[in-house]
């Protein structure tokens, strides 16, 4: 994995709906790798790279984030904000923010009637170090998003940072565009709004109309102390999904998927996820189906400050869609 | 229009059984548009054929209310409702089925509670309508399960500047959509009147499949959460302050470059508004907007109080700024901006 690419992608501003600066940074990395590169109508970033077989694989990850959407500004200059995803209100709190101004802020909550473990979102604001409404309305306005500042923590082969939750898929698919061989024609899609709903995958499945799609995704692992019950550990290779909250995995992609892996020697986890769903799901429903798989990242402590992956995993999966794409026949 | 809004809150036209509702508003469009169709889940088309973009509008036509479950050896029905609080419903007077048999959702009277019943919320399986029936036999004369039922608030002026009446959302979308029909705009165009928006934006997911619009927009009426006095993020619009214009909800977030198409159209026309500052609720955009392979959406309002009961109350001032920013955003071609 080259670290700048990570740290540009991961780093990138992207809130859902508003993922165009981290498409910009993507963009910039992947555009001497393909054919043709463009946003469709919702955002999301497509990259074409032509085969010669007639066939199409997509890849995809979405490169949107969490993050806290201003509801509200009141005299003072305190902005009042409602999730954009799933954001816990307790994990926002003292905790850095910025906007795609780059004005930063800080999160904190009404103190007076509530104790910290006891708050909702309607009690969480961000403070921007305005004195009055009118100082806070020069940088933000009702309607703006901001997402969490994070930094990298690096503990040897392990990396922690709050947007691992997907930009390390989006990271994993522009580094395997770098040196991708396929037969068929490739699609990369860095899609949108996944943490709303899986919004942006379906739209650009429509239209790519994929003979196959693997997501690229991150899932929880079950290796920290008194944890639920989960297979999958950190530093055990990525994973080859077979169910998740938004779909079931055909049999056939995950052996395809499988089988790429033994080829090159790629160690992989079988995965069910506890809770949540994928873009996968949601272009499996596109047209009239589509074959859809999902690769995901093992990642503790998701949708927290410190979403912690292990790289070699990371370089794993890079590896293995390189394999997928290698592959001639498709499920 | 507001003539029409009060025909339209009248209606009965609980999701579902929205064809009272359709038939009136094929009356009023059929002579303004191209062609007026319906589809199989009942959504009905008002198209005006022009080049440049599909602009598709949607107002919903089905309103929150019951379906009878059931009738008891008693001849009380029991129901089943969605999107209805059952603590706004009981002791409201109710029309049930194809004749409109009058109904009562009756309850102990107070004398009769205990302390302990006092303080208990009853839930909709607590709850009947009354039609007047001896018994089951005489009930099943005049109703049977599966009949719709719904509440026969009457529409009328209100306060200073204010209506109130049943079903505002989504009737004053109706009335404004209608109102739109009248102008010709340069673009492809289809007002789209959905069917059973309350429960789940369902008529919606076909509509975007029949009209394949390249930007759409919803006409709503919205929360308006003012009484008793709330801080602005608690109330999400306040009565008389403008159009309502939505950045995010539960079921899209607007693009920027709608969001700042139906807000530079209201500055320049110089029509109130106001943002929509909550992002709970959604409406016809969700499926819309991402729908074959997507499209810009944006949702204009009309604030209402009290919504998803009985009675709501909403503003003439309001009612009549949507309808302005809608139009003024149509006519000056915005969505080519988008």
């Amino acid at each position: 994995m080259d670290m700048q690419l990570m740290q540009d992608i991961v780093n990138a501003y992207g809130p859902s709906g508003r993922e165009q600066t981290a498409s910009d940074v993507i963009r910039g990395y992947i555009a001497p790798y393909c054919d043709e590169l463009y946003n469709d109508v919702l955002g999301n970033l497509i990259a074409v790279k032509k085969g010669t077989s007639g066939k199409k694989i997509m890849f995809s990850a979405h490169m949107d984030q969490i993050g806290l959407i201003v509801l509200d500004i009141d005299d003072k200059g305190f902005l009042y904000v409602a999730p954009v995803g799933g954001v816990s209100p307790l994990l926002s709190v003292a905790h850095e923010v910025m906007f795609q101004n780059k004005t930063r802020g800080v999160v904190s909550y009404e103190n007076k009637h509530k104790k910290l473990t006891e708050i909702s979102m309607m009690e969480v604001f961000i403070d921007i170090g305005a004195a009055t409404r009118e100082e806070a309305e020069e940088k933000v306005q009702i309607g703006d998003m901001a997402v969490f500042v994070s930094n990298f923590v690096y503990m040897g082969k392990r990396v922690a940072h709050r947007t691992q939750d997907d930009r390390i898929a989006c990271a994993i698919v522009a580094e395997a565009m770098k040196t991708m061989k396929s037969d068929h024609d490739i699609y990369a899609v860095f899609t949108v709004q996944e943490e709303v709903g899986t919004r942006g995958a379906g739209p650009a499945a429509y239209v790519i109309e994929p003979d196959l799609n693997i997501s690229l995704d991150v899932c929880s692992v079950g290796d920290t102390p008194e944890s639920v019950r989960e297979h999958v550990k950190l530093g055990c290779g990525p994973t080859v999904k077979a169910k998740d909250n938004s779909v079931i995995v055909p049999m056939s992609v995950r052996t395809f998927i499988k089988n790429a892996a033994k080829k090159h020697e790629i160690n992989v986890q079988d995965e069910v996820l506890r809770a949540g769903g994928t873009d996968t799901g949601a272009i499996q429903r596109t047209r009239g189906g589509i074959l859809s798989g999902c690769i995901s990242i093992p990642c503790r402590y998701i949708h927290t400050p410190v979403e912690t992956v292990d790289m070699d995993d990371v370089d794993a999966a890079v590896k293995l869609v390189l394999a997928c794409a290698e592959e001639k026949e498709l499920p | 229009m507001l003539e029409r809004l009060k025909v339209l809150s009248e209606l009965y036209g609980v999701s579902g059984d929205e064809r009272r509702v359709r038939k009136y508003i094929r009356e009023q469009v059929e002579p303004m548009c191209d062609e007026v169709y319906t589809d199989n889940m009942g959504n009905l088309y008002a198209h005006k054929k022009g080049n440049g973009k599909r602009v598709m509008v949607c107002a919903h036509m089905d309103e929150v209310g019951m379906i009878v479950t059931g009738i008891l050896d008693n001849g009380l029905l029991a129901f089943s409702a969605a999107g209805l609080d059952s603590r706004a419903i009981i002791s409201k007077r109710v029309a049930v089925g194809k004749d409109d048999v009058p109904g009562v959702i009756g309850s102990k009277a107070i004398h009769l509670q205990s302390e302990a019943e006092r303080k208990t919320v009853l839930l909709m399986k607590d709850l009947n309508v009354d039609i007047g029936a001896k018994d089951k036999e005489d009930a099943l004369k005049y109703v049977k399960p599966g009949d719709y039922i719904s509440f026969t608030t009457k529409f009328s002026d209100f306060g200073e500047g204010l209506f109130k009446g049943k079903a505002l959302d989504d009737r004053v979308g109706c009335a404004i959509l209608i109102e739109l029909l009248k102008d010709t705009y340069e673009c492809d165009f289809t007002a789209v009147f959905t069917v059973m928006e309350e429960i789940g934006l369902r008529g919606a997911q076909a509509a975007v499949y029949n009209v394949k619009p390249e930007v759409a927009l919803a006409i709503e009426g919205t929360l308006c959460n003012e009484l008793p006095e709330n801080p602005r993020r608690k109330s999400v619009t306040k009565l008389n302050e403008g159009a309502v214009i939505s950045f995010m909800d539960g079921g899209s977030l607007v693009p920027e470059s709608m969001l700042n198409a139906i807000k530079d159209t209201a500055i320049q026309h110089n029509i109130p508004w106001q943002f929509r500052q909550g992002t709970s609720g959604s409406n016809d955009m969700g499926p819309v907007h991402i729908g074959l392979a997507g499209c810009k959406t944006g949702v204009i309002s009309v604030p209402c109080r009290y919504i998803h009961s009985p009675v709501s109350v909403a503003s003439k001032s309001d009612f009549e700024n949507v309808y302005r920013l809608a139009k003024a955003f149509l006519r000056d071609g915005r969505f080519n901006e988008v």
